[in-house]
């Protein structure tokens, strides 16, 4: 009893003090977290901010230069082989092999994981219908529209039953009603298999989907919570104000509301409780220099900005947080 | 050990599918040699008559034995060319994330090279009469597993080079550099008797010049002497041995030393 208990409560990933240096630039600067088994854990981050490292360290492809990965409580570098076997991994770039048919990729994934004949090939159809795909079973993969192929590489990464699943930004190339696809196909993983899902993301959708959410920015871990928890540490909702003048709005909204407008990409942005009569506040205060106000609930871009004073994508903010 | 034989057998069957499905390197691999053969064959006939090569030998005849080198050389580096490919296209991450060693997965590639250079090999030993050879079971018998040696360690220094670079255009370099040279100072294109003597000294310390000649010995089982002025079969037989494990052991040092 007590033993499962321990198993139960024992993270699947433990990642403790992390670094990576590539030379001398640092990748990831100290990074500690801990993934349940169940979960659905998002890396949210813009490109460059250390997701794409830490995904590779976390599926045994490159050794970290400093700090302990533990995975199922096997150390990542002392023994990968037995964190390998229960591990499937969906990679950004396409792994699948053209010329050979869908249902020769997944078999020639199987082999590798000691898989064979009969019991092989019942596997690999069931999740082909799973995911849809079984029509297209011999067709070779070059054949294929990139949305079927990003699902082809989900069926393969599960063909050997993983209890860990690592998807490096798995919705890249597909379009949204695809990408709802593949967040339900997870979720229902999680709940049958038990599957322990990780993916690296800069979509808000689907971070705003994820149990927990870790932030990355310059290989730093700048916020660790489930996407509610996250958002509910703002200020409330959050305003967005466009100005001809918005260094001058900038100026003028502190002096009257006693708030910190932050200037990001030429738009004002005030965290506040009971936005919706602030807008009205703000229109009635200066109504020539107003071009438009919006408000909402934050999103996890907002906590990013928040965070950082600059958006996913696009430019660092003009000086407004520091002010 | 049945956990590695499955591995290492996909990864070797993957190579073969590819092959037959990418027609053009069917005709890199085989069709290129042909024309070499012809060309070379037709054009020096006259004029070739190094000291060392059996009187009666022509130089189509002589320069046969080589050809067949260079079918398996041809075939086992353009199967290394996908080592490369594999890793540009992104193939590679997949099969690096599985539990097998390193080292398995090296070995599923050589085999696969080896297994088409090995078929494209005998495929050219049917061509054996028109070099004016007759061939005799027990010749074809012996220089089945020769080819297979030969083309083993070739496709295992490719695999060397293979992983170490990220671009095939880096490979072409290299196999200009260092194995079509080495294919020409093998003793395929002309004996090591009566060239300079730093020549002769390349020729004897190039690890192809003794498969080479292993090939050549088993071609001319029965009769010695026309095989020419080449080392021994013991001695052939044994330095492409080393040269094999060599090459093998490198391919995986190489191949567990390569990141992503």
């Amino acid at each position: 009893m007590s033993g499962t208990a321990t198993a139960v409560r024992t993270p699947v990933v433990e990642v403790d003090g992390l670094h990576h240096h590539y030379g001398s630039r640092e990748a990831l600067a100290g990074i500690s977290l801990e993934i349940s088994r169940g979960e659905i854990f998002g890396l949210l981050g813009p490109n460059g901010g250390g997701k794409t490292t830490l995904f590779k360290i976390l599926s045994t492809l490159m050794p970290a230069t400093g700090g302990i990965v533990r995975v199922f409580g096997h150390d990542l570098v002392r023994e990968p082989d037995a964190i390998r076997r229960h591990l499937g991994v969906v990679f950004q770039r396409p792994s699948l092999d053209s010329k050979l048919t869908v249902m020769e990729n997944l078999q020639h994934h199987g082999h590798l994981y000691g898989l064979r004949g009969t019991a092989l090939h019942t596997r690999a159809e069931a999740l082909l219908e799973r995911l849809d795909l079984g029509e297209r079973a011999h067709d070779r993969v070059e054949t294929l529209s990139g949305g079927l192929q990003r699902r082809v590489e989900l069926a393969k990464a599960l063909v050997h039953r993983p209890d860990l699943l690592l998807l490096d930004e798995p919705s890249t190339g597909l379009d949204p009603g695809a990408r709802r696809d593949f967040t339900t196909y997870l979720g229902q993983l999680r709940e049958q298999d038990g599957v322990t899902v990780v993916l690296t993301t800069h979509i808000l959708d689907e971070a705003e989907r994820c149990d927990r959410v870790g932030i990355l920015h310059r290989g730093k871990l700048v916020a660790l919570g489930t996407p509610d928890d996250l958002k509910g540490r703002l200020g409330g909702d959050v305003v967005v104000v466009q100005s001809v003048n918005p260094q001058q709005l900038q100026v003028k909204l502190r002096e009257r509301f006693g708030c910190e407008p932050v200037l990001v990409d030429g738009s004002l942005r005030v965290e506040r409780p009971r936005g919706h009569e602030f807008v009205r506040e703000i229109v009635d205060a200066f109504p020539g220099e107003v071009q438009s106000v919006t408000f909402g609930k934050p999103t996890l871009e907002d906590v990013f900005i928040h965070l950082t004073g600059r958006r996913l994508w696009g430019e660092e903010a003009n000086g407004g947080a520091a002010a | 050990m049945r956990g590695l034989v499955l591995p290492v057998m996909t990864l070797c069957w993957r190579e073969v599918v590819r092959f037959r499905r990418q027609r053009s390197r069917l005709v890199g691999a085989f069709v290129q040699p042909l024309v070499f053969w012809l060309l070379l064959g037709g054009g020096l006939r006259a004029s070739f008559q190094p000291p060392g090569t059996p009187p009666g030998t022509s130089y189509v005849e002589y320069v046969y034995p080589g050809i067949i080198a260079m079918v398996l050389l041809f075939t086992a580096i353009f199967s290394t060319i996908s080592v490369v490919e594999d890793r540009r296209e992104g193939f590679l991450q997949g099969v690096l994330v599985a539990p097998i060693a390193r080292s398995s997965i090296v070995l599923g590639q050589a085999l696969g090279g080896t297994t088409l250079a090995v078929v494209q090999g005998i495929l050219f030993l049917v061509l054996a009469p028109a070099a004016g050879l007759s061939l005799t079971v027990s010749s074809v018998l012996s220089v089945v597993p020769v080819m297979f040696l030969v083309s083993f360690g070739l496709t295992s220094l490719g695999l060397v080079i293979a992983w170490r670079l990220d671009s095939t255009q880096g490979f072409h370099a290299i196999m200009n550099l260092i194995l079509l040279p080495m294919w020409v100072l093998s003793g395929a294109f002309f004996p090591t008797t009566g060239v300079p003597a730093w020549l002769g000294w390349t020729m004897q310390l190039n690890p192809l010049t003794y498969g080479m000649a292993a090939l050549r010995r088993c071609l001319y089982l029965g009769n010695p002497t026309a095989a020419g002025a080449v080392p021994g079969m013991a001695s052939a037989l044994g330095i492409t041995l080393v040269f094999c494990i060599l090459a093998f052991v490198a391919a995986a040092d190489a191949a567990r030393r390569s990141a992503a």
